[in-house]
């Protein structure tokens, strides 16, 4: 097994309203394939971790590695670029965009990334739509569909540049048991059957427990 | 296609409404800015016609001199107590030299003397005050191409009769005279004359076309009972009547006589068009720039509705300048289809006032296509658009993504 992703001491404050420690000395690796649940009460300072890792948030001290190469210090511009070939976001809120199409949004990512055809790419979003079963639903613009049907297209488009991690605030947050077994499931398949890294926020314990790994945030430090 | 650009025109496409605002307020004020300025230009250009009917573009006369003081001496102090206007004839001296010298200027394209004669016209009991102007017919018509604004007769026909004098309309109506009628004229100098009516000009201007008339020049200094060699102005134009005056100066120079220029000799009237100038661009200005408040406007309007879209391109890997992309697109695309419809509906204005017919001197609306104008509002059209767009674009493009996902 190879780590994917790795942080070293990593330490971040809040200067408003006062000064205060969110993040203390977070250190800890993560291995390919591995599906890792981070859980903790509301202002354990989980997400503000997991904003870090998905390095849009890039003001802490400490060090990141992504597949073995360092994030801390990249500009905006570069680590843009990593995101967009390297992790998948799924959060609580589906972010589509809705005057497109579902089979468009789960393409932009990979238009962006511009190494494919159009054509090719259209056909990879296809397949990516029909193994979370939804490819009668390609066409329809993207608010047209169940909140359900939203966040597995925006599983789709988290996986359409075969990205090395998913990171998931919340993914199920939004959603019924229902829809959230089946959410669940996916991820965990995808796991399972395509080696896929997944590093999710959760307050959901069910959820967790049927993660890999769990990693447990108190007060800014992790406990377990 | 990019996918910057294909985002942007789904963004047009589907807020058909403010799109559809955005491009008539683009559309209104890159009409009206061509429009008012094509029709500046006409008007320039029209009541710049009327003053090169009476005037030359340069006029070289003998100016009054006032007294002045001798060359200074050391220890001596001369004090002059009633300076006034040196007793000379206003006669340009040896004309024919410095005809000659004016004509090799390399910006001058024509020079024509005239003797003005102040005249009374006589028509039984009753005299009508005016000017007669000694020209050399030829000369004259190319200056001032009076051939255009004849309305009886021809101007050519002076120059083979030395009795033919050519009198503006108001004379002709005021003394009840036609074509080739005899019309009696008493000079300053005393001189009665009968002269033939070779024919009849109408400027349109009445003040002139009350007391002008043109004669043989030789006819005219007779009249004033001096020699072939009396010549009170030398009129002169040249390549380029917009420098007018700078060669006016330089002719005074040469010449040592006073040279002035068109702008200098009518100056109520260029002052008159300077302000018309600075009222319609200013205003033509500011519509221009209204248009752009309205793409600034819905451009921040679309960034605030599509902040959510905006935050997911960014953690997915769009980058600052992506953004920008997007929404300048979307501005520049509204821009360049609102100034075509503007150019559309400018030319439309255009033709349509053309044809609009209006008499007295102007005849039809002095308003034409001016090249120069439509490519000055279309550049100045696309760059507050471009700009109305980019502040905005820049706005969108610091979003923190953090701070959107974790609301």
């Amino acid at each position: 097994m190879s780590s994917v992703l790795k942080t070293e001491n990593v330490n971040k404050f809040f200067y408003d309203p006062t000064e205060f420690q969110v993040l203390k000395n977070i250190s800890f690796e993560v291995q390919k394939g591995e599906f890792l649940s981070m859980i903790g009460k509301s202002g354990s300072g989980k997400s503000t971790l997991l904003y870090i890792l998905s390095t849009m948030d890039t003001n802490y001290s400490g060090a990141l590695w992504i597949d073995n190469q360092k994030m801390t210090g990249l500009s905006i511009d570069e680590l843009a670029q990593i995101r967009n070939q390297k992790i998948g976001f799924v959060f609580q809120f589906h972010y589509l965009l809705p005057e497109f199409s579902c089979l468009k949004n789960v393409m932009i990512p990979a238009l962006k990334l511009n190494q494919l055809e159009e054509k090719e790419i259209e056909a990879r979003a296809y397949d990516k739509l029909k193994m979370l079963g939804l490819e009668d639903q390609a066409l329809k613009p993207a608010n047209k569909l169940s909140g359900g049907q939203q966040q597995r297209v925006a599983i789709a488009r988290a996986l359409i540049n075969d990205p090395l991690i998913i990171m998931g605030d919340e993914p199920t947050g939004n959603l019924d048991s229902r829809n959230t077994n089946l959410v669940f499931d996916i991820l965990q398949d995808l796991t399972r059957t395509y080696g896929q890294t997944i590093i999710a926020v959760t307050h959901d314990d069910d959820f967790a427990k049927k993660s890999d790994r769990i990693i447990e945030m108190m007060d800014g430090e992790i406990i377990s | 296609m990019n996918i910057n650009s294909g985002i942007a025109k789904t963004y047009i496409l589907s807020n058909r409404k403010l799109t559809a605002v955005g491009i008539l307020g683009v559309l209104l004020g890159m009409s009206v800015y061509i429009f008012m300025n094509s029709l500046l230009v006409g008007f320039d250009k029209s009541s710049n016609k009327s003053i090169f009917r009476v005037n030359s573009h340069i006029t070289v006369y003998k100016d009054d001199e006032i007294s002045k003081e001798l060359p200074k001496e050391k220890n001596k102090f001369f004090l002059i107590v009633n300076p006034t206007v040196v007793p000379n004839q206003n006669t340009i001296e040896n004309p024919q030299l410095v005809m000659k010298t004016i004509s090799q200027h390399s910006d001058v394209v024509e020079v024509s003397p005239q003797v003005m004669s102040s005249v009374f016209y006589n028509n039984g009991r009753t005299q009508i005050p005016g000017n007669a102007f000694g020209v050399v017919p030829e000369e004259a018509n190319r200056m001032y191409h009076i051939e255009s604004f004849m309305v009886e007769g021809d101007f050519n026909r002076l120059a083979s009769n030395p009795n033919g004098i050519i009198i503006g309309s108001g004379i002709a109506e005021k003394m009840n005279v036609f074509l080739n009628d005899n019309i009696n004229i008493t000079s300053s100098k005393g001189v009665n004359r009968t002269f033939k009516v070779m024919g009849i000009f109408k400027t349109n201007n009445s003040v002139v076309d009350k007391s002008k008339s043109y004669v043989n020049i030789a006819a005219s200094q007779q009249m004033l009972k001096e020699g072939n060699a009396y010549i009170t102005e030398i009129h002169v134009n040249v390549k380029d009547q917009e420098k007018a005056e700078d060669i006016a100066a330089q002719l005074s120079k040469i010449t040592g006589y006073k040279a002035e220029g068109w702008k200098s000799a009518n100056e109520t009237f260029m002052a008159a068009n300077k302000m018309r100038k600075i009222i319609i661009t200013f205003v033509s200005l500011t519509i221009l720039l209204i248009a752009g408040f309205g793409i600034y406007n819905i451009l921040n309007m679309t960034v605030s509705q599509k902040i959510n879209d905006i935050a997911i391109l960014k953690a997915m890997g769009f980058k600052g300048k992506d953004v920008v992309r997007i929404f300048v697109t979307q501005a520049v695309s509204i821009g360049v289809i609102g100034v075509m419809g503007g150019v559309l509906m400018s030319t439309i204005m255009i033709t349509l006032l053309k044809k609009v017919y209006l008499g007295g001197d102007i005849g039809y609306f002095p308003i034409d296509y001016e090249p120069t104008k439509y490519a000055q509002g279309i550049f100045i059209g696309l760059f507050i658009t471009f700009f109305a767009g980019y502040i905005p674009a820049k706005k969108a493009a610091k979003v923190d993504p953090v701070e959107i996902f974790r609301k």
